[in-house]
């Protein structure tokens, strides 16, 4: 197995905490100099920057969450003035409360190194062909893939989302190496594959890196065994670069954390206390070498757990859990974010009123699917057949602008579900 | 090799260093940037023992050595090359070299010194040609290059250098960055370098650290430094204007 920055993924847990300390202190010292919102929260725990000896002493600070990020809309969490940064983006498909992130040069270079090691340590060299099949817009993942697999030396085919048929022709046309994709896509690929009478043998893919939504174990041993090919996961989010936070080396038991540019912490989501290693929790992670965008504490919604523990493949970073679940309401669907709120202010504007509401998630044929069933009432229900239809039809229309694909909607009546539960995930990850 | 933990350090009431952390591994040149009075030179002097330490722990090679003596540091291997020289001025050269290896002496007797001398004389051929002048008439570079040669007598794995290139011209400058970069290759020398000059000590560094007002700002690689806008404009003195992407 190869390793693309061996002194690094490789450092014993003394000198990791070392690095830590070191890049956090500097990281508390810039922030509190040069973004008002940290320095105020850290006034108000009465936190100086120059006091932290050690790590657990940040367990004083407040978090961060998603909120935070959008109340300082647009620059406002920038540690640096806008002409340094050279890239932003956006974090997710909906702006009513929008987030921005930006990127130094540096910052940029950071991840393609860290996209370098998940690729090395998936065996993905200066050989291979990799194909993207992520969509290229405003969100950060493709452009991480690209950056990566270009560091790496490989050769990058950025495909974006295009049709399944021409995915596949590139893929056997430009003799594909490695795919990086949602899982949902790969689950497709094969059912096209299939359609279109195309052995995977006769194809030359080797490696998926597969990522951006949860997938399960019998969705990697599916891809796997029907593709050919060694699938992994990997893991980010864009508020702290996009992937390249932590990604699985092949012993495929956790995903490594890249320890030297980020902190994590596991957390009660409820109680927000910290808990111990090995416990499940909410993931709250600081980032320690961004200069643009640096996040002290912040809270991913994720569920997972840590384990300090060594691995096989001789990396010292510790490993995180697969990520199946989130403390929070967001939905994580094909590659994609969506809250209920987004869903609730559709919803609003198109009848005008309150609306009980839940959002039903299943996967049929490895597709994940969206359905809205909406509780019937004076605001939604009209004597008028044709009145009826074309409300059902505009908010059926304006929820797949929203998320990019066919909703399902369904009026029902009061207490076919419970009012108090938003999202019903029916996914089976575990 | 050298692991510096939190460590504080006071002139008198006066908080100069706060919890500074930093670290230099075997082989590595590592190199301190930051504005007169940020702490770097009382960084050297707390490592090298001269300053006491106030909170905080030293470690070299594993081993804690807050509050050793720098006597004793010499013997473990760091050398300390101070700001501004700080020759015997009205000695010789040979005579300041031999004391620079008073460890030598005393370990392996008169002989070693000599041949430890000779090495050094390879190595700066102008003060072999200088070896009877006294050191106090030597031009800047000279003094210099003596007093980093001073400091390679005791046969140091860890040199600490307080801007090598202070009131020297820039000729000279790159000649004894040279001198540095080759030293570390030659002897296998790890290096803590403190410059006010950060473009020519960014260039021999393998990483660094900006120090304000005795806190850390900034770890980075020399190049990640060099790229910085923030250490461009403070400390490389140009206001460069790029166009990415």
């Amino acid at each position: 197995m190869e390793f693309w920055d061996k002194k690094n993924e490789c450092m014993g847990r003394d000198e990791i905490e070392q690095v830590q300390l070191e890049k956090l202190q500097a990281t508390l010292h810039r922030v509190y100099k040069n973004v008002r919102h940290y320095s105020k929260i850290f006034r108000q725990v009465d936190f100086m920057p120059e006091d932290l000896r050690t790590f657990s002493e940040i367990k004083a600070l407040p978090f961060i969450s998603r909120r935070d990020l959008s109340e300082n809309y647009p620059y406002d969490m920038f540690a640096v003035p806008l002409r340094e940064v050279v890239r932003l983006h956006t974090a997710s498909i909906n702006f009513d409360d929008p987030i921005v992130v930006g990127f130094t040069r540096n910052d940029l270079k950071n991840w393609a190194e860290l996209m370098a090691r998940n690729f090395s340590a998936v065996g993905i060299d200066k050989d291979d062909v990799v194909q993207i099949a992520l969509t290229f817009g405003i969100t950060t993942g493709p452009f991480g893939v690209k950056v990566g697999a270009e560091t790496i030396g490989a050769s990058v085919i950025p495909m974006s989302s295009g049709k399944l048929p021409s995915q596949l022709k590139i893929m056997r046309d430009f003799k594909t190496t490695a795919l990086v994709s949602t899982p949902t896509l790969a689950l497709s690929l094969i059912r096209q594959m299939d359609e279109m009478g195309i052995d995977p043998r006769d194809l030359s893919l080797k490696y998926g890196v597969f990522g951006s939504e949860p997938w399960s174990e019998a969705t990697r041993d599916e891809i796997e065994t029907k593709m050919h090919i060694t699938a992994t996961d990997t893991y980010g989010m864009t508020e702290l670069f996009g992937p390249g936070v932590a990604w699985e080396c092949l012993e495929k038991n956790g995903l490594h954390i890249a320890e030297d540019h980020f902190i994590p912490e596991i957390i009660d989501p409820v109680t927000l206390a910290p808990l111990p290693p090995g416990s499940e929790g909410e993931l709250v992670l600081t980032s320690i070498s961004k200069e643009a965008f640096p996040l002290i504490r912040f809270r991913t919604g994720d569920l997972t757990r840590i384990d300090y523990s060594p691995c096989a493949c001789g990396r010292t970073h510790c490993r995180i859990s697969r990520i199946f679940k989130r403390c929070d309401d967001v939905i994580v669907v094909r590659g994609m974010t969506i809250t209920p709120d987004q869903i609730a202010r559709v919803l609003s504007r198109v009848s005008g009123g309150e609306t009980v509401f839940q959002i039903v998630v299943e996967r049929s044929d490895g597709l994940d699917q969206l359905t809205l069933l909406i509780e019937i009432s004076d605001v939604n229900f009209f004597d008028e057949m044709k009145k009826q239809r074309r409300f059902v039809e505009q908010l059926h229309r304006e929820l797949s602008e929203l998320v990019g694909w066919e909703v399902t909607v369904r009026l029902v009546e009061p207490g076919t579900f419970d009012s108090q539960k938003k999202v019903n995930d029916k996914r089976r990850f575990q | 090799m050298l692991r510096l933990v939190n460590v504080n350090s006071y002139y008198g009431l006066i908080h100069i260093l706060k919890n500074v952390s930093l670290h230099v591994n075997e082989g590595e040149t590592v190199t301190m940037l930051g504005a007169n009075g940020a702490g770097k030179t009382t960084t050297l002097r707390t490592i090298s023992g001269l300053q006491p330490v106030r909170g905080g722990k030293i470690f070299y090679n594993d081993q804690e050595i807050t509050g050793a003596n720098p006597e004793k540091l010499v013997n473990l291997g760091i050398a300390h090359v101070p700001e501004g020289r700080q020759l015997f001025r009205p000695m010789s050269v040979y005579d300041n070299l031999e004391l620079g290896g008073y460890l030598i002496y005393k370990r392996y007797g008169k002989k070693q010194l000599k041949i430890d001398i000779d090495g050094i004389f390879a190595l700066f051929p102008i003060l072999k040609e200088r070896r009877s002048q006294f050191a106090g008439t030597l031009s800047g570079g000279e003094q210099q290059m003596l007093a980093i040669a001073m400091a390679l007598m005791s046969r140091p794995r860890l040199l600490l250098l307080d801007e090598p290139s202070m009131g020297l011209a820039p000729l000279i400058i790159k000649d004894i960055f040279q001198i540095i970069s080759d030293l570390q290759v030659e002897r296998k020398l790890t290096v803590l370098l403190i410059e006010q000059n950060a473009s020519a000590a960014l260039k021999i560094a393998d990483r660094g650290y900006v120090i304000e007002t005795g806190k850390i700002v900034l770890e980075k690689d020399a190049k990640g430094l060099m790229t910085n806008q923030e250490v461009k404009r403070a400390y490389l003195g140009k206001e460069q204007r790029e166009i990415w992407e």
